[in-house]
């Protein structure tokens, strides 16, 4: 009997039982959406960071922050040519990211240190190619003739003077190298990426001129496998072509650390050590001996990094725990509230109903029951549909794939922090400090909301509350009827 | 049988207490038919939840068989109704999502009757009051008159000693209400019930062999020595 009325009452009074079950249905599904966006969120920050470090780093080590000298700053020199000579000049700068560098050395002091399970050096640098036609200029002023250097993007002189037909049409490329230690391929940027082309580094080849190309990198320069690069006069042979998994690579080129350290002329010098801690719960204790026993060293875990991101991504993200968490809630707890309310009011309708079934001998209790079980099923209903509505929702956003910027490292580099400009002879070195590696990237990620498992018990465990709360409300009105009144004359 | 002794009940509301039922004595005995009469308000259905143990007296003792039901607790009461009064009330009161054959069913549900047998069972008591054909009808696509004899066939279904109705006929039209009382009084002689009714039809009151009269909570019987 208690199923046969149930269901009777469901599908007769079905509008009723719908009100409650879409209210619970909203609640449901905005803490499902809410729920997913926010690990899609945690993903793509998990990607951001991902793309900088490689898998399986858990910190890196970097020189400690300190004033960049002037001298580092780079030069260009370029000869303005005569009329006519049209060759191309070009010219390569390699800068080491960030200007600070530490001793090779400090690889194995780093290794040695308790909770360390591993620890691989490598060296980023920053290659500026300027290649491009510089022409002289010729002052032209009445008759008095006399031709003197344009500089690049010639001024007018003076009053009366100009120049004209010097200048330069240049183009400025800038692309980043990565020096990897090819005998430690498991740590490290490269292990962010999947080959797809070609071959990665054999361990032999600590010194030869081979080099590995980011996807991205290889398709705007039209690279295939088996091209030859050059970086500053140095030929290397491009072996593999390999796409970050983020989409974001680290580097735009790999090549063997010895032959980064000669280009950048940095013998026995690495930017950045990739530390594997033996245990994840123990990351802050293995920060704290490198910082100690390592003198200047600035150490950088996930956490650290994951602090400096901002961006779209982060305002996104802390609005999805912010404010998405509160309106979930909010609505969720009104939505509990409505169905207690309903509830209630759908048994003082049922006065007469529940009081004859009284009469007739049914014990309170399972007239009680009869409320509480409808109350559960339309709860249980409202959370079909709202699971159908969140993952609906979550199955949207995934669709559209908003794209969120995510902005790392920027403005926390002590003082010489900032956007990354490239300092082409302007103001002091324009690279955040040391400790990011490839300091202030923005990076686009693209955001998802995955629904997990745990989400849905979330939600089938909220539905069945509401309908525990909703049959809450109507039970105990339900409970405190007398028999009395199925006599009641007025309803 | 019943021995009802001093019974009164008092409803407070705010600082007025209405004296229902006003020291009321009446002794009904099995198999009676007792018709109760008088004015709206004069405490007839009050009298009839006293007799139906649907609430407690505020003093006085309603002996039923020997068990006074003003001194029984609320779980007691519950057991007393379930197996010993049908109720049939003014406005039918059916559950108006279940069918009539469901309906029935719901009075045996607290007496643990097994699905099969009470289906056969409520079957059986719509058959007697001659509804064998709408076991599956729900209560808005019947009548009164038929929606009435559902409710009696509810009250009879369990087998009680008695049978309490609440002006059963006065909300039907008055072919019905013949009808109705043709049923109510055939079943009293066949199940030998004790038979408690209000009403408002003074035709019937005359005809009643015992009739009783509730005017402001007090009570008067008279034995009709016509009958
Ligand atoms: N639950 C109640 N609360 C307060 N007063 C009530 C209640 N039930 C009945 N009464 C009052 O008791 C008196 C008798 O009512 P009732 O027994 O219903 O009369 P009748 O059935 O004869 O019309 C009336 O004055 C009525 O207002
Ligand atoms: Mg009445």
């Amino acid at each position: 009997m208690f199923f046969t009325y149930l269901r009777r009452e469901l599908r007769r009074r079905r509008k009723a039982a719908l009100v409650v079950a879409s209210g619970l249905a909203l609640g449901i599904a905005l803490v499902i959406i809410v729920d997913s966006v926010s690990a899609g969120m945690g993903k793509a920050q998990d990607r951001v960071l991902q793309s900088l470090y490689g898998l399986g780093t858990d910190m890196t080590v970097t020189k400690a922050a300190s004033a960049p000298t002037s001298s580092d700053r780079p030069r260009f020199r370029f000869d303005a040519q005569e009329d006519g000579d049209d060759a191309e000049q070009s010219t390569d700068h390699v800068m080491v990211q960030g200007f600070q560098t530490l001793a090779a050395t400090t690889v194995d002091k780093v290794a040695a240190q308790s909770g360390v399970a591993d620890a691989v050096g490598g060296l980023s640098l920053q290659v500026v190619k300027v290649s491009g036609e510089f022409t002289r200029g010729r002052f032209q002023q009445g008759g008095s003739g006399g031709t003197e250097q344009g500089g690049p993007g010639a001024q007018p002189g003076g009053p009366g003077m100009r120049v004209e037909g010097g200048g330069a049409d240049f183009d400025v490329d800038s692309h980043t190298v990565y020096g990897t230690d090819v005998t430690r391929p498991e740590l490290g940027p490269l292990t962010s990426s999947a080959l797809t082309d070609g071959r990665t580094f054999k361990a032999s080849e600590t010194d030869a001129a081979v080099a590995v190309a980011d996807a991205a990198y290889a398709q705007k320069k039209e690279l295939k496998t088996g091209d030859k690069i050059t970086v500053k006069g140095t030929e290397f042979t491009l072996v593999g072509i390999a796409t970050a998994d983020s989409g974001d690579a680290a580097a735009d080129l790999y090549i063997p650390l010895s032959r980064a350290q000669t280009l950048a002329d940095a013998k026995d010098k690495i930017t950045t050590i990739y530390v594997k801690a033996t245990d994840s719960q123990r990351i802050d204790s293995v920060k704290t001996a490198i910082q100690k026993n390592v003198p200047d060293t600035t150490v950088t875990t996930s956490a650290d990094l994951a602090e400096t991101v901002s961006g779209s991504l982060s305002t996104a993200s802390s609005l999805a725990e912010g404010v998405g968490r509160w309106l979930s809630g909010l609505v969720l707890a009104t939505a509990f509230l409505v169905a207690g309310l309903l509830t209630s009011s759908a048994v003082s309708r049922r006065v007469r109903e529940f009081g004859t079934l009284k009469a007739l001998g049914w014990r309170s209790r399972r007239v009680t029951g009869q409320v509480v079980g409808e109350a559960v099923v339309s709860g249980l209903i409202g959370g079909a549909l709202g699971i159908a509505l969140g993952l609906a929702g979550a199955y949207a956003v995934t669709a559209v794939s908003p794209t969120l910027q995510a902005q790392l490292g920027g403005g926390s580099g002590g003082g010489q922090g900032g956007p990354a400009s490239l300092g082409g002879g302007g103001g002091g070195g324009g690279f955040a400090g040391p400790g990011r590696q490839a300091a202030a990237r923005t990076l686009d990620v693209a955001l998802t909301a995955p629904v997990s498992v745990t989400t849905i018990a979330l939600a089938v465990g909220l539905a069945v509350a509401g309908g525990l709360v909703a049959g809450a409300f109507g039970g105990w009105r339900a409970s405190r009827l007398r028999p009395a009144d199925a006599l009641r004359r007025v309803e | 049988m019943y021995e009802l002794t001093g019974v009164s009940k008092h409803y407070t509301r705010g600082k007025d207490t209405v004296r229902a039922l006003d020291d009321v004595d009446l002794t009904i005995a099995d198999g009676d038919r007792l018709v109760i009469q008088g004015p709206t308000g004069g405490g007839k259905s009050t009298l009839l939840q006293m007799l139906g143990a649907l609430d407690r007296p505020t003093s006085g003792r309603i002996v039923l068989d020997g068990t006074d039901l003003a001194a029984l607790p609320e779980a007691r009461l519950t057991r007393v109704r379930s197996e010993n009064i049908g109720f049939v009330f003014q406005s039918f009161n059916l559950i108006p999502t279940l069918t009539a054959q469901e309906n029935v069913e719901t009075a045996l549900v607290p007496l643990g009757v097994k699905a099969k047998q009470r289906r056969e069972r409520a079957a059986e008591a719509l058959a007697s009051v001659g509804l064998a054909e709408r076991l599956a009808h729900l209560p808005a696509e019947m009548s009164g008159g038929q929606q009435q004899r559902v409710a009696i066939a509810r009250a009879l279904v369990k087998r009680p000693k008695v049978l309490l109705a609440d002006e059963p006929t006065g909300n039907l039209d008055e072919s019905t209400r013949d009808e109705i009382m043709d049923v109510l009084d055939r079943l009293w002689k066949e199940l030998g019930l004790t038979f408690v009714m209000v009403t408002h039809d003074s035709a019937l009151a005359r005809q009643a062999p015992r009739l009783a009269t509730l005017r402001k909570g007090r009570i008067t019987v008279r034995e009709n020595a016509a009958t």
